[in-house]
């Protein structure tokens, strides 16, 4: 019955599969719930690190999210999808957390990526810009990857490994694009940014985890 | 053809290749990565790793929330269900 309401061909309106999912969740069905929730707690965490740094209390607010959208379940008129006013949820709950913490919100850091370079490759792997024949050009250049120890289970603990030491923002975009496979739309709507500076925190992010292969697969072999 | 546009230098080009995989670098920038990338074999295995790193990237399992965590999110629901 109240089905019906969220059926809008529009984009970002709550989808046929949303308003089943919606309407199970109004009914208490907890099947659906952990559904949910095992769908979405990983990106949850994600976006919610970007605004508290310990993970103790991103649980904190991963479940407070929850708790927020069953609450609020019945009042909501499917104008977004689920999907982002879940996260529209998480993002509120964050910021107020980080506010009560006394932590400044990262927004540089979502807003503005660019204004500290951070190169793909170190300089030294480059021979100098003032070089007479091959300025710019690969000093030491990459090696290609043997391929057998790339698919091995280690390659992909280094892989988790170096996502965790990124800065929070570079987490966040490499985890929804890459790991989850999140699409450039969403991403973006999801953390407030433009194209533009989710592809910077991508290009950051995954420059970062390749330089760690890269560095794991030069000692091991 | 080349004389028109100034050459990628391989470090330049490094930092166009999300861009390029993304597919939205402008022409030019298109086509000045593809010449550079037609003579340069270092550049192409860089632009190789850089697509292994996102297959590879794309088979991590997710950061999970704990068991005990898992095990609070289910009391909420049981306790919100009885409301």
């Amino acid at each position: 019955m109240t089905a019906r309401r969220y059926s809008r061909g529009v984009d970002q309106v709550a989808s046929v599969d949303d308003a089943r999912l919606i309407e199970a969740l109004r009914e208490r069905n907890e099947e659906v719930f952990e559904r949910l929730t095992r769908e979405y707690n990983s990106s949850l965490l994600r976006v919610a690190q970007i605004y508290v740094t310990s993970r103790a209390v991103a649980e904190e607010v991963v479940q407070e999210t929850w708790l927020g959208v069953l609450n609020g379940i019945e009042r909501f008129e499917g104008r977004s999808s689920l999907k982002t006013w879940v996260f529209r949820i998480l993002t509120n709950i964050a910021k107020t957390r980080a506010q009560r913490e006394g932590r400044t919100l990262p927004f540089s850091a979502l807003e503005r990526p660019g204004t500290v370079p951070e190169p793909a490759v170190g300089p030294e792997r480059f021979l100098p810009p003032d070089h007479d024949r091959w300025p710019g050009h690969w000093a030491a250049k990459p090696e290609p990857w043997p391929e057998d120890r790339l698919l091995a289970v280690e390659s992909r603990r280094v892989v988790q490994d170096a996502i965790e030491a990124l800065p929070a923002t570079q987490r966040a975009v490499i985890s929804l694009r890459d790991v989850e496979g999140w699409s450039s739309d969403e991403t973006c709507n999801t953390l407030g940014l433009t194209e533009t500076n989710q592809r910077v925190l991508l290009h950051r992010a995954r420059s970062k985890v390749r330089q760690a292969l890269e560095n794991y697969l030069a000692e091991a072999s | 053809m080349t004389g028109e546009f100034t050459q990628l230098s391989c470090q330049e080009l490094v930092e166009l290749v999300t861009d390029y995989l993304e597919g939205v670098l402008p022409e030019g920038d298109q086509r000045r990565l593809e010449e550079h990338i037609a003579g340069c074999d270092g550049c192409r295995d860089y632009i190789e790793q850089m697509r292994a790193t996102v297959a590879l990237t794309s088979e991590v399992r997710p950061a999970g929330i704990t068991p005990e965590a898992e095990d609070a999110l289910l009391a909420v629901f049981r306790d919100w269900k009885t409301t």
